[in-house]
């Protein structure tokens, strides 16, 4: 029971931080059509830059809000590369994978190849159904869902939130309504820098993290968002959670070697799934 | 203003008065090496509706996009003295959001934001303020659309193709509203129609585009009655 209790928390704090991920795939789609990449990246540089921080002598807290501030105004840079000139959605596309073997290089030259991690929430672990959990998990967790829930106000109530779904519904009649569409989608590429920041900022002290973490971490937080066909927040951490729970659950009782393996044919799965989920809703 | 007769290819001191609400001077418009406006002078004065017909790929949609700023032109010049609100081709809605959402949208550029007048026009979205854009029947899309653009408070609205894929009753409505719209809160309507015969039927003005340019204008009676216009956009002979 307590190995179990311990692989449930674990794999819905890895799935939560997969769904930040994820969440930031769905809102740089949503607003510019790009599937982004370098989305992994941005929690490496959330990870990295939180550590060299603290290393600094910076508090914690301050140090994890400090990086992901900084990793926004990455995403900026990576928004600008990649939407202000007139280029078509698929060299966008190769632009981000461009964009994340570049990120690999820097951060291997800047921090090294060794795993990086640093203490998370100070405290005692505790105690649950007899699992001992890490109280990182808890910061995890309550963070990820004020996040969750700020999105759901952002897009869900508020004029602005509006105005960047009017962007990836219509960018033409968006533009007729006077939406620089444009902005929005760097502005986008700014709030999916952010949750990757704080993605791998909140990642890092549970799970050391490395330059070239970020390919697992884009193919899982992909894997989630495409779940909501990549422009559903909220399947998207349905999603996130799902590919959480299932590398959890086959680490611990099968064996870690076949964790990604398995998340990625459930990915397949996935998409075998949305494609007839389109096909159909093509048909009617 | 004492309008001409139907001219052919107008000067651009006859076409151009300095009391138009919305005028282009020799206007061009390119896509990479194709020529889709070429030197297109036209004008639409304060309250008048104003038509503007011809053949597919005339260039037509692309005058509305460029007036409306989506388009940059290569050459010419455009004055608009008001604000125009652009009513495009196929409603172009935005169908996750609420039609309430689309019509709040349409005041982006500032203004109020409240729908209550557009209700007051089209009654029959307020029943559907909740409903999502994209389920909605072709004719109460068009109301959206157009209650959209009217939520920007426009002097000018530029209609494209506003009778595309509605059956006529419907069309007839949305027609007697604007009008409406136009002989009581005086908004100007420049209105692009396949529909000629519609189109010559409710303006006062109207111009042929065709190739890219202004082939003729004139008032729209006499060019209902014009033969050439009658042979090629109103199917057969002037009197029939």
């Amino acid at each position: 029971m307590s190995a179990f209790t311990e692989y449930l928390i674990t794999g819905v704090a890895r799935g939560l931080v997969f769904a930040l991920l994820a969440t930031g795939f769905v809102l740089i789609y949503r607003v510019t059509r790009v599937v982004n990449f370098a989305q992994g990246a941005f929690a490496v540089f959330g990870g990295l830059l939180t550590f060299s921080l603290l290393r600094a002598g910076i508090p914690q807290g301050v140090s994890e809000v400090l990086a992901a501030l900084a990793v926004a105004v990455i995403g900026l840079i990576f928004g600008v590369i990649t939407i202000a000139g007139k280029i078509p959605l698929l060299s966008s596309l190769i632009i981000t994978i461009g964009l994340a073997m570049l990120s690999e290089a820097i951060a291997m030259l800047a921090w090294g190849s060794i795993p990086i991690s640093y203490s998370g929430l100070a405290g005692h672990d505790f105690v649950i159904l007899g699992a001992v959990v890490q109280r990182q998990y808890l910061l995890v967790l309550v963070v990820s869902l004020v996040l969750f829930g700020s999105m759901a106000l952002l897009f869900g109530r508020t004029y602005f939130g509006k105005a960047m779904t009017a962007c990836a519904s219509n960018a033409y009649a968006a533009k007729l309504s006077g939406i620089n569409v444009k902005r929005m989608g760097l502005l986008a590429f700014i709030l999916g820098g952010a949750l990757g920041g704080i993605g791998g900022a909140l990642l890092t002290p549970v799970e050391p993290m490395t330059y070239n973490a970020d390919v697992s971490l884009s193919i899982l937080g992909f894997a989630a968002a495409i779940v909501g066909g990549l422009t559903s927040p909220g399947l998207a951490v349905a999603g996130g959670l799902v590919f959480g729970l299932t590398e959890q659950f086959v680490s611990g009782y099968w064996s870690p070697s076949y964790d990604t393996a398995v998340a990625l044919a459930l990915l397949i799965v996935v998409l075998l799934w949305q494609a007839r989920r389109m096909r159909l809703e093509g048909l009617e | 203003m004492k309008l001409p007769a139907v001219t052919d290819v107008p000067s651009r001191e006859e076409v151009v008065p300095d009391g138009a609400l919305l005028a282009t001077y020799d206007l061009v418009v390119r896509y990479s090496s194709a020529v889709a406006l070429d030197g297109v002078s036209m004008h639409v004065g304060r309250g008048e509706m104003v038509a503007l017909i011809g053949p597919n790929g005339a260039g037509k949609s692309t005058l509305l996009n460029t007036l409306s700023g989506i388009r940059r032109p290569a050459a010419g010049r455009i004055v608009c003295r008001g604000k125009l609100a652009h009513v495009p081709e196929g409603r172009q809605l935005f169908p996750e959001l609420t039609v309430e959402d689309n019509l709040r949208l349409g005041a982006y550029r500032g203004g109020s934001r409240d729908p209550d007048p557009i209700y007051e026009l089209f009654p029959q979205l307020h029943g559907l303020r909740k409903r999502r854009a994209g389920g909605l029947s072709g004719g109460e899309q068009q109301m959206v659309s157009i209650g959209r653009a009217l939520m920007a408070n426009p002097d000018i609205m530029a209609v494209d193709e506003l009778s595309q894929g509605l059956a006529p009753i419907v069309v007839s409505d949305i027609i007697r509203h604007l009008v409406a719209l136009n002989e009581e809160k005086g908004i100007a309507v420049l209105l692009v129609e396949q529909n000629a015969r519609l189109a010559l039927g409710i303006t006062s003005r109207a111009y042929v585009l065709e190739n890219g340019r202004v082939s003729k204008e004139g008032r729209s009676e006499d060019l209902a009655r014009d033969p050439a216009v009658h042979k090629a956009y109103l199917g057969g002979q002037v009197g029939q």
